[in-house]
């Protein structure tokens, strides 16, 4: 639809809003269930970080078992993001601009990380890539050791946040015309040249959004890294593992400390999230 | 609608080529072999371990008591949280999609704030909430409800998690629709009722049928939120997953892996009908 007209459109259909029945009814209900459900859920979490003594926060911050496993979940997970943004372009271009027999069986498939429940997606990883796993055997001939170790946790993270840079990416070049593509080719570039100028700088919102959707997803993963990663304490032992942690000790103020600071960096991932959309679809519109 | 006519004759131009030179089957075939072997073999895995030890311990291991009350609890959450959380989403996109007002952007973060908790966090807060040493826990004790470490907590948890699915998908596909239709309804005289039912649902049902299979598979498949809700009393807090998780800490493998096994023909079960849908839409509308 031209700009114009849909500008005109918005208006129409704004001057018309209010005929239409049943605002206070479907809000108020909207308001009251979303206070239920979850913001009285949170609240408790914000009231209960609020409670927390400043000696609890650097007991629990400082110490060496809680920092690393902080640092790890912040390694892995960007590590996983990396490797996503790399397979996630590759996957998305080649299920949106080639056509190779299973390629629809293929594209559904990427959703499959979304379908399975993490726990078994757990376990299968972990039997996957144990040292007699099918996999792992194979690992095991070069010398790498992938289950109960950082390698696993990456595994796991990278297999949890594929969907979400392939399922990103593949819109924008859908959008992006094949014949941009062909007349820079007619032009004389090579095909290094049209994916580092052409595309690369098209898809690069995409892929930022992407990664980061990938990255705050697998901070706070906890289903399918907890059977592959083994747990060790200060080794292998994830962030929202240290909570589980700190729960079953019955230090509850440890696991509130550790939460919120998790909360905190998805607040911010989520806003980063927010502003590079608005980037993507401003860069859209010029 | 002629832009998207167009588009989508584009799209299916350019995909109608397949890879010509090297390098393109070179690509191809990276990202087949990334896929299969990253995505397809621990499907695949699970299957196969799960049937390793014969047919007679697949069948004995998914039909034991504790087993059966497992899936009968997660049958139980899902059965509550995702009719709940439909109802929610066809609520609340009614007055996102259809109305203007202030701070309606807030709001949708408010609907999408589920999809940036952990599950650990999660599980976590209705402990703060509803524990023994949580704000209500003392009122609870006195009138003898437990919510954690029993069925309501694990409830309330799975509802938290799966909350913005059914919304999400239907906002956009709503405010994407506009209100013509529904304006047209109004001024002929139907009544509010009327028109949901008879002009805005059949325009939706799709994307309402899209987020409650995925609000069910997440609300089947949860565990992390549920995990420390629950308490993992044995026949009686144990969801499928978490039954998933004690067979597999005892090293009882096959066992673990044939409960699994359920829940991964449910993710094929739900992959299935999502690209149904998707297909209907397209050739639908």
């Amino acid at each position: 639809m031209h700009p114009t007209a849909y500008a005109v459109g918005l208006t129409m259909a704004r001057k018309h809003k209010s005929v239409l029945p049943g605002f206070g009814l479907s809000l108020g209900f909207t308001l009251f269930y979303l206070s239920l459900a979850v913001l009285l859920p949170m609240a408790a979490l914000a009231l209960k970080a609020a409670s927390v003594s400043l000696d609890d926060i650097g007991r629990t911050l400082g110490s060496e078992r809680v920092q690393a496993a902080l640092w790890l979940s912040l390694r892995t997970a960007f590590i996983a993001g990396v490797i996503n943004v790399v397979f996630g372009l590759l996957v998305a271009w080649v299920l949106e601009r080639y056509n190779f027999p299973g390629r629809r069986l293929l594209d559904a498939f990427v959703d499959l990380p979304f379908a399975l429940p993490t726990a078994v997606a757990g376990i299968a990883l972990t039997a996957l890539y144990s040292p007699n796993g099918w996999l792992g055997s194979i690992a095991g001939i070069a010398g790498i050791k992938v289950v109960y170790t950082e390698l696993g946790i990456i595994v796991a993270l990278t297999f949890i946040g594929l969907p979400f840079v392939v399922r990103t990416v593949q819109p924008v070049l859908q959008d992006l015309d094949a014949e941009i593509e062909e007349a820079a080719a007619s032009l004389g570039a090579t095909p290094y040249q049209t994916f580092r100028y052409i595309i690369l700088p098209h898809v690069t919102p995409a892929l930022i959004t992407g990664f980061t959707l990938a990255f705050a997803r697998a901070l706070g993963e906890y289903g399918s890294v907890v059977f592959i990663s083994g747990n060790l304490p200060g080794k292998t032992e994830i962030a929202p593992l240290a909570i589980m942690t700190k729960l079953e000790q019955y230090d509850y103020n440890g696991a509130v400390v550790i939460a919120a600071l998790l909360l905190v960096v998805s607040l911010i991932i989520l806003f980063i999230i927010n502003g590079l959309q608005a980037w993507g679809r401003k860069r859209k519109l010029a | 609608m002629a832009g998207i006519v167009t588009k989508q004759a584009k799209a299916g131009a350019r995909r109608a080529r397949g890879p010509r030179t090297p390098a393109q089957i070179g690509l191809v075939l990276i990202a087949t072999v990334f896929l299969v072997v990253f995505l397809l073999l621990p499907l695949v895995v699970v299957f196969s371990e799960a049937l390793s030890k014969g047919l007679g311990l697949y069948f004995a291991a998914i039909t034991e008591p504790e087993a059966m009350n497992a899936i009968k609890l997660t049958l139980i959450a899902a059965g509550i949280a995702v009719p709940l959380n439909t109802l929610f989403g066809l609520g609340a996109s009614w007055a996102l999609a259809k109305f203007e007002f202030k701070g309606k952007s807030f709001l949708l973060s408010l609907i999408d704030l589920p999809f940036s908790v952990s599950p650990v966090v999660a599980g976590l807060i209705f402990v703060l909430l509803y524990g023994t040493q949580g704000f209500l826990g003392e009122w609870l004790a006195d009138n003898r409800i437990r919510v954690i470490f029993a069925v309501p907590g694990i409830v309330l948890a799975t509802m938290f998690i799966t909350f913005p699915f059914v919304a999400r998908e239907l906002i956009p596909l709503m405010q994407q629709q506009g209100n013509d239709e529904e304006l047209a309804a109004r001024s002929l005289g139907a009544s509010g009722w009327q028109i949901f039912r008879r002009v805005t649902l059949p325009n939706i049902k799709w994307g309402v049928l899209y987020g409650v299979i995925l609000c069910n598979a997440r609300a089947m498949g949860e565990f992390g939120a549920v995990s420390v809700v629950s308490g993992h009393i044995r026949g009686k807090t144990n969801t499928l997953p978490l039954h998933v998780e004690i067979l597999y800490n005892e090293y009882q493998f096959a066992a673990a892996f044939a409960c699994a096994s359920l829940l991964a023909l449910l993710a094929l079960i739900t992959l299935a009908l999502k690209s149904f849908i998707e297909w209907r839409g397209h050739s639908g509308s």
